[in-house]
């Protein structure tokens, strides 16, 4: 288990990212945390003939709130950073709550945001709560950057936006609405594993009805899913629990779940039901008054 | 051995930990020698075929690579591997052999095994150059199931045996049919048992060095049994056995497939070292160990029991499948154990069993820790569990009626166990055991009580308790040599390797006690042929039991002669003397000598040795115990099942556990608290997934669930103290126990928790995508009929 | 392909070479530094036995390139204590029967040190969580969960003694 050659280059621009991105194309990946592309090179699952290190890129890392409230996450940001961030827990309850689902701490400390989202794992947690919150990625190319909402960036399994000659710098997590309650709930067989079935969620309550809810899944299919059934659904109702499971019904219907080693497509389905009406419940109840 | 003593029954601090906090404990892949080349295997991707070709020229080509060798470049020196343990002598058995070899010549059996070895400068382009070889491998149809290998028309895996029989058993006493026409109850059910790997955090890695001047070799090898590594290796080698030394260092967990001697990569570092007169390393990698290291647990038994209306066992019959994999090495262990410790504590007096062992195209399968226990106990305990259900009668009750009593040991099973002596238990006493574990977990409270109260919050909660016994401490021999140094320290060696179970310090604290002096001050040895010579291994939860008695002889040899060494330096009797703080003391004054200056005056520069006697003060004893020693245990746990989510938190876990007298009993607790830890795996956590092709589908440690500190529950852990007439030390073994009956254990407990859903565990691992199937009523891949 | 020359602290001392970009950092202490505390369980970031300190930050050595790692700060168990003087963790793992064979400990330790320095004290089951990116065969966990807890003790008496 031991890496196949590769060039190696660490550039500490942007510009010069892209230029060494011009240069090899295909040939080349990016490595920022590295957490799943490094293990796939020691099977020699990838065997990229050239590596393009972005961890010296000064200011891809960071966590900045802007005028508007937005939470601007640059990519290299390590996903340790969050769960330290008074400014993430404070805005974004859904993305701190999500964090430590994310493997190990030790990966968390070396695993980057940007990597994450780009290497589009449709288990992974931060793609579906990026869905659920509506955020943006924010992509530079030779041309210039450009911004792409979660639910255009994730276009299959490990497959993004993403052209071959861009690369994504960072990620802009709106502010939660006011009133606003939110989720995430994760079965997984043991601590620190990929889910089973996992849920983020965000819902407002504006005088006693649901607005604009948002839910997202992971390990639900080829990539991070909004469960559009269910939030259409949710969408103006009064919380309650028949609705949850009116909500956890529709849920079954959104998913498309693979099979693997761990859970059939009949398992997997009904876990999806399960934790929708438990996240939504929990949200619910975190929603306050408008 | 009489009484607690100094240093015997102690929870002193181990002699191996600052090494091993600090790093600087040696591990074979720690081993650095100048000039060292690295190997790595070319391995089959599929499970069954026949090799067309296998071109090497690519690989030869590549800068850094020194060679690369097939099995025809192997020459004389290929051969098929021993048979490691013997059939016992049952009566009517059939064994057909298919030993491993060390590179595939022709076919290839399962995906891993290998077919070429590249040696390189270093790993990285050793691995590179595998990557060169290029192997033509025409497909065969595949045996990828226990039950599919004896079916009509299935793939032959060895030609010369003609069918995929590896082994056939029956062993019986008393007459099953007879008992069962008088049984109330009849209990008959289906029960499988999956496949898991070992785990040990070390992977398996050989390094090897023969230096040509010296015309010796040296080998550091992850083995449990060095000594018979060692023999074996002089034999192949044609060297004498004083030529070849065999270093088992610390190492990184054993388990059981650690002890498979003459795995392919041991026979040919040495071969390769040879060859290029270059010292050669190879360090199995993760995904690596998935297809090349043993493994263990496949087995499909059809079951049952004839039981009394008062729930007195009748009877009991079983036949089960056992799948070996491709080769067969180790002979009838692991069924021959299930075969056994089937019988449990229980008085059983009409048995009917009997098994075939086969081959599949999947990895060898050999011992891992439970050794077939696990099978067996989860075959009894589950009957047991229903027969006490349909007869209306308390589960704990129905175990407790069929205890052998402690008036009828040693007890004579009447059939054979698998070291081929008979199936003896040697004592027990295990009413009082079961009555500590009832207690402690609550038991009365949990089911008149709690269990219904948590129900009526909407909760799914059970206990389960089970029992079982593990046969320990089998023989042949082991042996130690103790020296007091000059310095007044003690050395001991021994021919034991050790794999963390605290051999450095057990084995100091017994010839501590003997010695008088600090455990600190007794260095251990083992694992080292050029310290001991003589001695087979340690596996089979022995190491206390055979080797600790071999270093009881010992101590006391060598106490005998400190004893009438000083009485002639103090100028007082014998039994005047006492042995403590490092001195020989005149009893209740300060007249006494150091036992370094005895050891001086032990070994005169002038004058001369007494005639008869010997210099130094130095003994070397052997122990074989006459059979092995049975150990026993009570576990039980309370389970809480998410009925909606099929996942599970153990909320509690009780052991009550008796291993005889304990020399450590901080070390005892750890070995039965790492043995819970791995059944817990073996029950829900870890499976092996095999495709129809035999392809494993979960090679890694993402998909291959060993147990995080968050999925191990606390345990408490409550001995008791049988001790066994078999040995000095009156001790059994306990390094396997904790992992045998935890599928029995969990099986009844998650049963206990949906109670008048109809869900019945009768498979192992359970999993959440299982249990959801059964709660679900789609229970039809485990059958369940009767 | 080239090799390219690091120049990086190690256990606080200097340390220069040339490497080959896809040595890993596990093989680098390993085989370059001899620093063979460090254990090699998985090479896929799961088992956590070649758990080190990165700028202070706990991470998988195997996860990691050599070349990564030019200009930073790497701590491995043998910064530490030694046989002779463990250090406090070290001390309460001995204490508590937190090992057993032994191999996964220095990649508990590098966890260890780290977390008790953010959470000095933590409950049973922060332990949990902390030590579950560290995978164990031998000890059930039960002991480890202890001797951190010990340690979490030894280390607070010993700041307590410094601000004193």
């Amino acid at each position: 288990m031991k890496p196949a050659p590769f060039l190696y280059h660490a550039p500490e621009t942007v510009a010069e990212v892209l230029a060494l991105l011009s240069e090899h194309g295909d040939e080349a990946k990016v490595l920022a945390g590295g957490q799943s592309l490094i293990p796939t090179m020691n099977f020699r699952l990838a065997q990229p003939s050239v590596l393009i290190d972005i961890n010296r890129v000064a200011d891809l890392e960071g966590i900045e709130v802007t005028a508007d409230g937005t939470l601007r996450i640059g990519a290299t940001t390590r996903q340790r950073a969050l769960e330290r961030s008074a400014e993430v827990a404070a805005r974004s309850p859904l993305l701190f709550e999500a964090v430590p689902f994310v493997a190990h701490a030790q990966i968390r400390n070396r695993g980057t945001v940007g990597g994450n989202l780009a290497h589009a794992d449709p288990r992974s947690e931060f793609p579906a709560v990026m869905l659920a919150l509506g955020a943006d990625l924010r992509i530079r190319g030779t041309g210039g950057e450009r911004t792409v909402g979660a639910t255009d960036f994730f276009r299959g399994l490990f497959a993004t936006a993403l052209g071959p000659q861009e690369l994504l710098v960072g990620v802009d997590v709106p502010p939660d609405a006011p009133g606003s309650g939110s989720a995430f709930v994760e079965l997984s067989r043991r601590n620190g594993d990929y889910a089973l079935a996992g849920v983020a969620c965000r819902l407002t309550l504006r005088e006693g009805r649901i607005s604009d809810p948002r839910v997202g899944f992971l390990s639900a299919g080829d990539r991070p899913l909004l469960a559009t059934e269910a939030m259409r659904v949710l969408e103006g109702q009064e919380p309650g629990e028949a609705l949850f499971r009116e909500a956890a019904e529709a849920a079954r219907h959104d998913v498309r779940p693979i099979e693997d080693v761990h859970a059939s497509v009949a398992y997997r389905t009904h876990l999806f039901g399960v934790i929708t009406r438990r996240a939504l419940e929990r949200a619910a109840g975190r929603a306050g008054p408008a | 051995m009489s009484g607690g003593g100094l240093w015997f029954g102690k929870g002193v601090l181990r002699n191996e930990d600052p090494k091993l906090l600090t790093g600087r404990a040696l591990f074979v892949d720690d081993v650095r020698l100048d000039g060292m080349l690295h190997a790595a295997f070319v391995r089959s991707d599929l499970a069954h075929g026949e090799i067309v070709s296998v071109d090497t020229s690519d690989a030869l080509q590549r800068e850094g690579v020194l060679a690369v060798y097939t099995a025809e470049d192997l020459g004389a020196y290929w051969h098929e591997g021993p048979v490691l343990v013997p059939p016992p002598p049952i009566e009517g058995h059939t064994f057909n052999p298919a030993t491993i070899v060390p590179l595939a010549k022709g076919r290839v059996r399962h995906v891993g095994e290998p077919i070429a070895v590249v040696v390189a400068e270093n790993a990285y382009v050793a691995e590179d150059a595998a990557q060169d070889v290029w192997v033509e491998i025409e497909p065969l149809d595949v045996v990828s199931s226990t039950e599919s290998a004896l079916a009509e028309g299935s793939p032959v895996i060895h030609e010369h045996i003609g069918s995929n029989l590896a082994a056939h058993v029956v062993q019986r006493k008393g007459d099953y049919e007879a008992a069962r026409s008088e049984a109330a109850l009849v209990v008959s059910r289906r029960f499988v048992y999956d496949r898991g790997v070992s785990g040990s955090m070390e992977n398996r890695g050989i390094v090897a060095s023969w230096d040509p001047r010296e015309e010796e070799l040296t080998v550091w090898d992850t083995t449990q049994a060095p000594i018979p590594i060692r023999n074996g290796l002089a034999r192949l080698l044609g060297l004498l056995e004083s030529q070849v030394r065999v270093v088992a260092p610390f190492i990184g967990g054993g388990f059981g497939p650690k002890m498979m001697m003459f795995y392919p990569e041991e026979v040919l570092l040495p071969w390769i070292s040879m060859q290029l007169g270059r010292p050669v390393k190879w360090i199995e990698d993760r995904q690596e160990s998935f297809f090349a290291t043993t493994m263990e647990r496949d087995q499909v038994h059809e079951a049952e029991i004839a039981v009394a209306s008062d729930g007195t066992i009748l009877g009991v019959k079983d036949f089960f499948l056992h799948d070996t994999g491709a080769y067969d090495p180790y002979g009838l262990t692991v069924p021959i154990n299930t075969q056994c410790t089937l019988l449990g504590p229980y008085r059983i007096d009409n048995y009917d069993s009997e098994f075939k062992a086969v081959f599949t195209n999947r990895t060898v399968v050999t011992p891992v820790r439970g050794a077939g226990r696990q099978q067996g106990v989860f075959v009894i305990e589950r009957l047991l569990d229903i027969a006490a259900r349909e007869l209306g009668m308390d589960r704990v009750e129905i175990r407790r009626r069929n205890f052998l009593r402690p008036d009828e040991f040693p007890y004579d099973h009447e059939i054979l166990f698998q070291d081929s002596a008979p199936l003896y238990y040697d004592s027990g006493d295990y009413a009082p055991a079961l009555d500590k574990a009832v207690e402690l977990i609550g038991y009365r409270d949990f089911i008149d009580r709690e269990k219904a109260r948590l129900l009526d919050e909407g909760r799914r909660v059970g206990l389960g308790i089970v029992t079982y016994v593990e046969g320990t401490g089998i023989g042949p021999y082991e042996g130690a040599r103790v020296t007091v140094e000059p310095s007044g320290s003690v050395r001991v060696a021994m021919g034991v390797g050790s794999q963390g179970q605290g051999h450095f310090t057990a084995f100091a604290q017994v010839v501590a006690e003997q010695l008088g002096v600090d455990v600190s001050d007794v260095h251990v040895s083992t694992g080292d042929t050029r310290d001991f010579s003589w001695g087979t291994g340690t596996f089979a939860s022995r190491g206390a039991v055979v080797a600790g008695s071999a270093c009881h002889e010992s101590a006391l040899r060598v106490r005998k002669k400190v004893l009438e060494l000083a009485s002639e330096a103090l100028e007082a009797d014998e039994q005047d003397l006492e042995l403590a703080g490092g001195m020989a003391r005149v009893r209740g004054s300060d007249h006494g000598i150091s036992l370094g200056e005895l050891a001086v005056r032990a070994n005169p520069l002038r004058g001369a040795v007494a005639p008869g006697t010997e210099p130094g003060l130095e003994a070397t004893a052997y122990f074989g115990p006459q059979r092995g020693s049975t150990a026993f245990g009570v576990h039980a746990m309370i389970v809480e099942v998410d009925p909606e989510t099929a996942l599970i938190e153990i909320k509690r876990y009780v052991v009550v556990h008796d291993c005889g007298r304990i020399i450590n009993p901080v070390i005892v607790e750890a070995q039965v608290h790492g043995g819970v830890a791995h059944g817990i795996g073996d029950a829900f956590y870890e499976q092996l997934h095999y495709d129809e092709d035999g392809q494993l589908m979960n090679a890694s440690f993402m998909d291959y669930l060993l147990p995080t500190a968050c999925e191990v529950p606390h345990m408490e852990v409550a001995h008791e103290e049988t001790p066994s007439p078999l040995n000095p030390l009156g001790v059994k073994g306990v390094g396997e126990a904790g992992a045998i009956p935890v599928g029995a254990l969990l099986a009844q407990a998650v049963e206990d928790a949906l109670e008048g859903t109809g869900v019945e565990v009768l498979e192992m691992p359970l999993s959440p995508n299982r249990l959801f199937e059964l709660i679900h009523g789609s229970g039809e891949r485990s059958g369940g009929e009767g | 392909m080239s090799d390219t020359r690091v120049s990086l602290t190690v256990n606080g001392a200097l340390v220069e070479r040339s490497v080959e970009p896809r040595l890993l950092l596990s093989d680098f202490l390993r085989g370059e530094l001899g620093l063979t505390g460090t254990h090699v369980g998985c090479e896929h970031g799961v088992c956590g036995a070649c758990t080190v300190l990165l700028d202070g930050e706990a991470v998988r050595a195997c996860l990691v390139f050599a070349v990564q790692t030019d200009g930073r700060d790497l701590r491995t168990v043998e910064s530490l204590g030694t046989t002779d003087s463990l250090h406090p963790i070290q001390e309460a793992f001995r204490e508590e029967h937190g090992l057993q064979c032994g191999f996964c400990t220095p990649g508990i330790l590098m966890s260890v040190l780290p977390f008790l320095a953010e959470n000095p004290s933590p409950t049973e089951d922060e332990i949990r969580h902390a030590i579950a990116g560290n995978l164990c065969r031998c000890t059930g966990y039960q002991n480890i969960v202890k001797a951190v807890r010990n340690a979490a003790a030894k280390l607070r008496d010993a700041a307590e003694e410094v601000d004193g």
